[in-house]
């Protein structure tokens, strides 16, 4: 059962969440060429000028009036994206498969970072419950995105400490983090690829055409 | 919840117009409109809005009804275009009703929360959709479809005849006359170095701004001309109404009409969505790249005129003053700090709002919003109260609206939160301050 999750599966996920990704974008690029001002209106100026002020927090009103949600949701999106690319559990995995190594984080950082994931996550469901015009246009859908989102953190972090029995632990949390890839071009996750798009066009209308700011 | 009120307001253009649809029609007009129309980025926007609620602080419907989460521009999208896409159309006519509600009444596509999403999706946009879908189904507040008709046979919004226009036009070139000597209104002019061009309530109620207009192109000395058939009007409620074919005849027939005169720009009045239309959906719904000649909204030629020197200020108006910023000039032009110039120039106690620039309020009548008439008024006085209470902080006397919506809108707003403040546009107080040809004493 390890040997699988830990070949094959591993290689299915990573091989259906890029070619996903590439098929999202390619699919979604055709469609966008159909309307004739989808590319035209794009600017590279006005679209990363956009970026640069809803990548940075604080630097547009939205953020600057909420600053709680942003310090977490901030915190939540670099640890989310930073601890699975930098834990040394998978530095190791990454050498061993294709020779390939990197910096990797110390291990008591990578047990905060993984931490506050999960709280942003109990963040996010808290403010959803608790926010009417958040629970108005929330789904159980939207809750079923946060577990699997959180999953695979939680699993690694149990395997990591050796709760329970860590060898299965290590397996389910291998298979979480298969889901969560696969899921990425798929799901709502996918505005991990859209929200760079979405983003650029909104900034390049406002900037470019309208002569005016969206931030 | 959302206002029991509203629910119950009787419009015969949703009322009656639902009452016969077919489901059959209803799946086929949604259909082909989500087919042909909005698919790349209607789809990434669905997909993307992850539902976190953070545009709801965006929306002055929202933040007026007491944070209602109905009135959320993301419940807006889930009660409307969401639930079309989920069922692949099959809705029923109540569904279409309460639709066309939130769509033309509801928003005002004033795009303030593509500002607060964090994802810039466009939720104007897919409310623009909402209308379209509305308008293709005849579903349309009876009003505001009125204006629409009115837009395709006469070619004006508000029924003007022909004789009625030119008529108007001399009677103001007189009044003009009797300010500034040789003032003229250059009918047809061919060659002129600009068309003048503004809106139908202008001659319909609003004659005396013709007659501003007259006076201040005759102390700038501008070269300029209106054309005496149709096509002088590029206000265009059909944008708003989802009829877009009407408004790309009537984006269409200005351009033409500007093109025959062979002017080297158009200089627009005092209004926002005319300005959205003629430079923006008109060139976008006919397939240009853009306009074939400049157009030049009223507050950038004022600018001009002024900070050229062309015109000078005589006397400045005394009264403290605030401005209100236009969605469309603003967020659509980014014309806020040329406005702030000319209200300096032109006031002494220039008061300024807040939030100012592209975070502005909308007057909560633009959108078309106001033109769905007199059974929505009380619905719209309920989604401006933050609007009243920003203009109450600055203490003004008097609310600059250099935007036909926002005038009319602004003046509903004093009257009904009683804010004893009056309205002008800014060629009102320019004809006050400016020195005049002949004045020098």
């Amino acid at each position: 059962m390890f040997e699988f999750v830990r070949g094959p599966l591993v290689w299915i996920a990573f091989i259906v969440f890029v070619g996903g990704v590439l098929y999202r974008l390619v699919s979604t690029a055709i469609l966008a060429g159909k309307e004739k001002t989808v590319f035209p209106t794009m600017d590279l100026k006005y679209g990363l000028r956009s970026l640069m002020h809803w990548i940075v927090p604080f630097a547009n009103r939205n953020t600057r009036m909420r600053p709680i949600f942003t310090v977490v949701s901030f915190a939540f999106h670099i640890c989310l994206l930073a601890t699975p690319m930098f834990l040394m559990g998978h530095a190791v995995l990454w050498k061993e498969s294709w020779g390939v190594s990197w910096w990797s984080l110390p291990p008591a950082t990578a047990d905060v970072m993984t931490l506050v994931v999960v709280f942003g996550c109990v963040f996010f469901v808290l403010r959803r419950l608790t926010s009417p015009e958040v629970r108005n246009v929330t789904t159980w859908k939207d809750y079923a995105l946060v577990l699997l989102v959180v999953s695979p953190f939680i699993t690694g972090y149990a395997a990591h400490q050796q709760w329970l029995d860590a060898r299965a632990m290590l397996i389910l949390h291998i298979i979480c983090g298969a889901l969560w890839l696969v899921a990425i071009p798929f799901t709502r996750l996918s505005h991990m690829i859209w929200f760079a798009f979405s983003r650029a066009y909104m900034g390049s209308e406002f900037g470019a055409v309208r002569n005016a700011r969206d931030w | 919840m959302a206002d029991k009120a509203d629910r119950e307001v009787k419009d015969a253009g949703l009322d009656e117009t639902t009452k016969n649809l077919s489901p059959e029609r209803i799946e086929a007009v949604i259909r082909q409109v989500l087919d042909t129309r909005a698919s790349a980025r209607l789809k990434v926007y669905l997909e993307t809005c992850v539902h976190c609620g953070l545009c709801s602080d965006a929306c002055h419907h929202y933040l007026s009804r007491d944070k209602d989460p109905d009135f959320a521009p993301v419940a807006k999208v889930k009660d409307t275009i969401w639930e079309m896409v989920k069922r692949k159309g099959k809705v029923d006519g109540e569904f279409i009703k309460n639709a066309a509600r939130i769509a033309f009444i509801e928003c005002g596509a004033c795009r303030r929360c593509s500002m607060y999403c964090p994802f810039g999706i466009d939720i104007a946009q897919l409310i623009m959709l909402v209308r379209r879908i509305c308008s293709l189904l005849g579903v349309v507040p009876q009003y505001l479809q009125d204006t629409t008709n009115s837009h395709a046979a006469t070619m004006n919004q508000m029924w003007v005849q022909q004789d009625e226009w030119i008529d108007t036009l001399m009677w103001q070139e007189e009044e003009a006359s009797m300010e500034v000597p040789k003032a003229r209104i250059p009918l047809d002019k061919e060659g002129a170095d600009c068309m003048y061009s503004v809106i139908a309530p202008e001659p319909k109620i609003l004659a005396q701004l013709i007659g501003n207009m007259a006076v201040i192109f005759k102390a700038a000395g501008e070269d300029w001309t209106m054309p005496s058939t149709d096509g002088w009007d590029n206000s265009n409620m059909a944008m708003y109404s989802g009829d877009f074919e009407v408004m790309g005849r009537v984006e269409r027939l200005h351009w033409e009409r500007a093109m025959q005169l062979r002017v080297k720009k158009i200089v627009m009045g005092e209004c926002g969505h005319a300005f959205r239309g003629a430079v923006y959906d008109g060139p976008k719904w006919l397939g240009w790249q853009g306009t074939p000649i400049p157009m030049v909204h009223a507050v950038e030629y004022y600018y001009d005129i002024i900070k050229s020197g062309r015109i000078k200020i005589r006397e400045k108006y005394k009264e403290p003053v605030t401005v209100q910023d236009p969605c469309n000039i603003v967020r659509g032009r980014g014309l806020h700090h040329k406005l702030r110039y000319i209200m300096n120039e032109m006031c002494e106690d220039f008061r300024d709002v807040e939030p100012r620039f592209e975070h502005n309020f909308c007057c909560g009548a633009g959108g078309g919003i106001i033109n769905c008439g007199p059974p929505w008024k009380l619905a719209r006085m309920k989604s401006t109260r933050v609007k009243a209470e920003q203009f109450a902080r600055t203490g003004a006397h008097t609310i600059v609206t250099p935007c036909h919506n926002c005038h009319s809108g602004i003046e509903d707003i004093i009257k009904h939160y009683k804010l004893g403040m009056h309205i002008s546009f800014i060629s009102e107080i320019l004809v006050q301050t400016m020195e005049l040809p002949g004045d020098k004493a």
